[in-house]
């Protein structure tokens, strides 16, 4: 029996139709224009599987980079008391918000060839980073980075600080609590954060072909391939989009139990 | 001596300023009211926080004061929280051997020790389980071992049984007794229950608001109670005044006959099973007889506990068939009588 008053009233209802509407239809609209005859061959062009290839490399690189030195600066946000710690949350969070073609540039300003750090890099041991695939890592972790730190420092602010007492009164320092007790209580948090951080970088497009350019090979990924394929061969670009749509929802899927309204009991 | 404490820190609103003297072996339990400052007092021990002031000795060695601040992990302790707190993501063998392993003992060593353990706290064979399949008493029985696996000098139990149902705190504490009468080292046990005092503690220390207001043995603590506070924890009704011979003139004007002579500041302490209830004057013997008003009527197993508001204000037990006879409900004004014999009576 349904319980009155659970109808939804027009006014409510009607804009929340077309929201859903709005945010659904491109996606059946790019189902349904597929070229689906020729996927099989469209994805197995050389270009495409190149840039498959580099797409999920980079991805990959820019997420052990987060996790790496993401993980440390959540604790450090999460569990120290140093002074400033909200700006410097604030300062590291930047990237969230800041248009990734910003970010390129920026990161071009510093580690171009006549970048502050980049001259150096340049003069001291002739690298340069622009314009190659690390510079695709690199912006990608600048632009992902963010979303692992702030999912990680959620999960250490969430779990129990008192375990970590007991782990002090049990001889165990700070670093070994973080290994042994700290770590893996907010694991779930951190793969959840890393998986989050792999789908952000896998779909950055503005800070890498700003700061790496667009070269088939080396610098070349899956969005920044969909960009050059609508100009020239726009089958080819719904087919590209078909495999990061794919990509974005077994990412959902993955983070189904976390983000999709499961109630925990 | 074996763990020389004075601690002074501030926290809040509340200024903790407390001395504890504990000797190897010894149980002392430091009694008191919710945010009195004994959690504070067991962090200060622990190490998980520094004091403002003051000094902690544990078998000569400094672990606090003299400039010197030994961190929680290098300090020889061992601690049982209330909640058990094992970690959810070992199995509970891997929580009793953690100390061992971050104490640098070998895998193998450090498993056969937390064994040994889970077998003496009557957990054998449980130690491939996770935490969560445990019940609350296997889990704060595990928690003891954990903390007692690394022989630690100094043993702090953070009312290690309040988590617990009434049936298996009974069991949990005759055991937790058995374990501390084996440990060599000195126990602080920390509580709000006058019964874990009283049947763990070879010494109690009551602490309100910050300060000691009483020490001595759980009997003593238990017989003479010095505040409000122990009086009600122990069931007795505590009346200030002043002796003069055979009689207690009480701060508030009434006077209480007691069975001995006595003279300057005293307690008179009243046991609430020996207060008689009758709505009418009752005749005969008893000397000390007051109208009083019921203000509240609480049940308390067969009997109903009546708090008694007027000139003497008591608590007094009848039992439920009584109450019913009475026909007691709260504004009734009674008649209550105690033998002067009944009169507990001490300096104050």
């Amino acid at each position: 029996m349904r319980r009155p008053g659970t109808r939804v009233p027009a006014p409510l209802a009607i804009p929340a139709a077309l929201a859903v509407a709005f945010l659904v239809l491109p996606l059946a609209g790019l189902l349904v224009r597929a070229p689906w005859s020729s996927v099989v061959e469209q994805l197995t062009a050389p270009g495409v599987g190149q840039a498959l290839r580099l797409s999920l490399l980079s991805a990959t690189a820019a997420t052990a980079v987060s996790l790496l030195l993401g993980v440390p600066l959540a604790w450090v946000l999460a569990r120290s008391r140093i002074r400033g710690r909200s700006v410097l949350r604030a300062l590291v969070t930047v990237p969230l918000v800041l248009p990734p073609v910003v970010g390129g540039v920026a990161l071009f300003l510093v580690l171009g060839r006549q970048g502050i750090v980049g001259s150096w890099l340049d003069a001291t041991f002739g690298i340069t980073i622009p314009f190659t695939t690390a510079a695709v890592v690199i912006a990608q972790t600048f632009v992902a980075m963010p979303f692992l730190v702030v999912s990680v420092e959620g999960a250490l602010r969430a779990a129990d600080a008192r375990f970590e007492d007991v782990a002090a009164t049990l001889g165990a320092d700070r670093w070994t609590t973080f290994r042994r007790v700290t770590l893996p209580m907010v694991a779930p948090g951190v793969a959840a954060g890393a998986v989050l951080c792999w789908a952000r970088a896998l779909g950055e497009f503005g800070a890498t072909i700003t700061f790496a350019g667009n070269f088939p090979g080396t610098t070349q990924t899956m969005p920044t391939a969909v960009y050059l394929a609508l100009q020239s061969e726009p089958e080819a670009a719904v087919v590209l989009s078909l495999v990061l749509l794919a990509v974005s929802l077994g990412t959902l899927l993955l983070l189904r139990d976390r983000w999709l309204g499961r109630v925990v009991p | 001596m074996s763990l020389v404490a004075q601690v002074v820190a501030q926290r809040g609103s509340l200024a903790l300023d407390v001395d504890v003297e504990v000797a190897d072996g010894e149980v002392l339990a430091v009694l008191g009211p919710n945010g009195a400052g004994k959690s504070t007092l067991l962090r200060v021990l622990a190490g998980l926080l520094p004091p403002d002031a003051g000094r902690v000795v544990v078998d000569g060695e400094v672990w606090d004061g003299e400039g010197t601040y030994l961190l929680p992990h290098r300090r020889r302790l061992g601690v049982v929280f209330q909640d058990a707190l094992l970690f959810p993501h070992l199995s509970v063998a891997d929580n009793v051997a953690f100390g061992l392993r971050t104490r640098g003992h070998g895998r193998t060593a450090a498993r056969e020790t937390a064994a040994d353990w889970l077998t003496r706290v009557g957990l054998d064979g449980m130690g491939g389980r996770r935490p969560a399949e445990l019940s609350g008493g296997q889990a704060q029985r595990a928690a003891l071992a954990r903390a007692l696996v690394g022989e630690p000098a100094l043993l702090l139990l953070d009312e290690p049984l309040s988590a617990l149902d009434a049936r298996t705190r009974l069991t949990v504490r005759a055991e937790l007794r058995r374990h501390l009468a084996e440990f060599g080292g000195s126990t602080v046990l920390v509580t709000h229950d006058p019964v874990d005092a009283m049947a763990l503690a070879d010494r109690v220390v009551v602490v309100e608001e910050g300060r000691v207001v009483q020490a001595g043995t759980p009997a003593e603590v238990g017989r003479r109670p010095r505040t409000d506070y122990v009086a009600r924890l122990v069931g007795l009704s505590l009346l200030p005044g002043t002796g003069a011979g055979r009689t207690v003139r009480l701060d508030g004007g009434a006077e209480v006959a007691v069975a001995e002579e006595v003279s300057g500041p005293v307690f008179a302490a009243v046991r609430p099973e020996s207060v008689a209830l009758y709505l009418a004057r009752p005749r005969g013997s008893p000397r000390n007889v007051w109208p009083l008003r019921l203000a509240g009527a609480v049940p308390h197993g067969t009997t109903v506990r009546c708090e008694l508001a007027g000139a003497v204000p008591l608590v007094a037990d009848v039992t439920a068939t009584a109450f019913a006879e009475l026909g007691l409900a709260p504004g009734t004004e009674v008649w209550a009588a105690v033998e002067a014999s009944e009169v507990a009576v001490y300096a104050r």
